[in-house]
């Protein structure tokens, strides 16, 4: 099977001699929108780095729908798209002038760079900012433009690093939109995050990577589903805490009116609500206290830590 | 699935980075080639007509006359050097870079863009200061095919020299300490503004040593028909720094010199 991204025992140990990916596989299948998620230094930009010919691995082989970065480095290249996690721009450059060099970059003549810049500058609402200066546009305008900018050469395989990070909610949900689309449309989607509902949200399937290493490699899904427990929040009409002790559920109040419900596998809500309302206790809200993703992130970062601890 | 690979699409590659290059030393001309313009009417005004007035002739030309080629070249080299040295180094700078490195694009074609650019703007510098120079006394155009070579092959060899140090550079000093510590001494020792039969015998000898007295006669050659050393050898020198410099270039960036 032709995968839009194969790794094969990448590894990277970078001058100073720290490892930051130890003998990693990952496989992404065409039309996939995946997630890359991993703790701060965990070696998420690393991978991306090095998938793009931006950081020169120490070993192991990367193939970009079947062709080898080192062999075939200008035909995998001309079939990647990326968004790095911080602005890379000239700034004094004009937005078109950005676009249309990139489209050149890759070997696209200027009228279908022209019309792609058109598309998608309408699509992300800066159409009327492609004559200006970069350093004139805003946070999330330039968050916009490095999606543009990646798009022009029309990628199969779109790698975003945190694309999202420090936009506001609005604008976060727009890019979601788009992404949705584009991956609908048939582009691979390889997204790293740390907003996990970003990624519980969008990806089909997710790789945890902690400390250089691949911890989980997994269906959405199926992933959260191996989640045994959640905890929710309940907002109660009026202060009952003394009866809690008396459920079957592990509770814990809050305040007055709001308490902590951690609801395990083989444990239903409906069954929680009739007991509450057995004890005359009623229901005004519910919410999950943290993402069902977070929740199993934690889990397998905190399991690898011990798990590294023991054999260091 | 087809990739967009091949000969045409790295011409469209070419012709975008140079033209952004280009470009960029236009926009900001008043500090790319207004500069050299002052700098060399200066010089042809103090060393050409005030001091230059009271100097005897050298090789049967008059004192300006012996400089003005030597300035031309000094300014086309330098400004060809500090052209893509900068360049490449503020798009490293601003991470820009990343744009080119992630595309498909040769690492032949990026060494090409930056150096054609460099080459534009230390031809096009060298244009002005000749035109200047017109001003102030009449040159003679003896070889006129040696002259267009010489300064191609010039521009070519600093703007070379320039994306290594551009490739180099982890700070803005480093980008500023060759010109200012090599090029500029080697420069103003290379026979610019003296032949070196004038020189006691030990800088004589010295001055041969220099790579720039080879570049900077020869292109004397090509107005005056004069020079202090052998011309067909001269030109046998530049062509095998310029194969020098273009191997060194191409080796770092096929290296991958300064990615992580």
């Amino acid at each position: 099977m032709t995968y839009a991204l194969s790794a094969q025992q990448l590894t990277k140990v970078y001058a100073n001699g720290m490892t930051a990916l130890k003998a990693i596989d990952l496989n992404v299948a065409k039309g996939d929108f995946f997630a890359l998620l991993g703790p701060n230094g965990a070696g998420k930009s690393t991978t991306i780095g090095i998938i793009c010919s931006l950081v020169k691995k120490t070993s192991g082989k990367v193939f970009i729908f079947g062709h080898d970065i080192d062999t075939e480095s200008a035909k995998a290249k001309s079939l990647i798209g990326v968004v790095p996690q911080e602005a890379n721009f000239s700034l004094f450059e004009k937005v078109s002038q950005i676009l249309l060099n990139q489209a050149g970059y890759y070997g696209i003549p200027r009228k279908t760079a022209q019309k792609n810049m058109e598309l998608y500058l309408k699509e992300l609402n800066l159409w009327d900012k492609r004559d200006q200066p970069v350093f004139k546009l805003s946070g999330g305008m330039k968050r916009r433009l490095m999606i543009v900018r990646a798009l022009m050469s029309e990628p199969k395989l779109l790698i975003l690093d945190e694309p999202t990070a420090g936009v506001d909610i609005e604008l976060r949900r727009t890019l979601w939109h788009f992404l949705e689309k584009l991956n609908q449309e048939g582009t691979t989607i390889i997204l790293t995050t740390h907003y996990l509902e970003e990624a519980e949200q969008l990806c089909k399937h997710v790789a945890i990577i902690d400390h250089g290493r691949i911890i989980e490699h997994a269906n959405m899904k199926t992933l959260i589903s191996r989640l045994n427990m959640h905890t929710v929040i309940l907002d109660i009409d009026k202060p009952q805490a003394k009866y809690l002790h008396l459920i079957e559920y592990q509770c814990q109040p809050i305040d007055d009116t709001s308490i902590e419900v951690i609801i395990r596998q083989g444990q239903s809500v409906n069954h929680l609500f009739h007991l509450l309302s057995q004890k005359n206790i009623n229901v005004i809200s519910m919410r999950n206290k943290t993402n069902r993703l977070e929740e199993l992130f934690m889990h397998l970062i905190e399991k690898n830590k011990k798990s590294s601890a023991e054999n260091p | 699935m087809t990739a967009r690979t091949g000969f045409y699409p790295n011409v469209i590659a070419l012709q975008t980075l140079l033209s952004k290059e280009i470009s960029r030393f236009m926009r900001i001309w008043s500090q790319t080639l207004l500069p050299p313009a002052i700098t060399m009417s200066l010089y042809f005004i103090i060393f050409g007509k005030f001091i230059g007035s009271q100097i005897q002739n050298i090789h049967g030309y008059s004192y300006i006359q012996y400089i003005v080629p030597g300035l031309i070249m000094l300014s086309l080299m330098t400004n060809a050097y500090s052209n893509t040295a900068s360049s490449f180094f503020l798009t490293k700078f601003n991470k820009s870079i990343e744009e080119m490195l992630v595309s498909p694009m040769l690492n032949l074609i990026l060494l090409l863009g930056f150096t054609l650019g460099g080459m534009v703007r230390g031809l096009l510098v060298g244009i002005i200061v000749m035109i200047i120079s017109l001003l102030f006394t009449h040159i003679p155009c003896q070889h006129p095919g040696i002259i267009l070579i010489t300064a191609t092959l010039a521009a070519m060899i600093f703007s070379l020299g320039g994306l290594i140090n551009g490739i180099y550079a982890k700070r803005f000093d480093d980008v500023a300490f060759v010109p200012t510590f090599i090029l500029t001494p080697l420069t103003y020792l290379g026979g610019v503004f003296y032949s070196i039969y004038q020189l006691p015998t030990v800088w004589h000898i010295i001055s041969l040593c220099n790579p720039i007295l080879a570049i900077v006669d020869t292109f004397r050659y090509g107005f005056l028909g004069v020079s202090d050393i052998n011309i067909f050898w001269g030109m046998v020198f530049i062509c095998i720094l310029l194969l020098f410099v273009f191997l060194w270039a191409w080796m770092l960036l096929k290296k991958g010199v300064g990615k992580a």
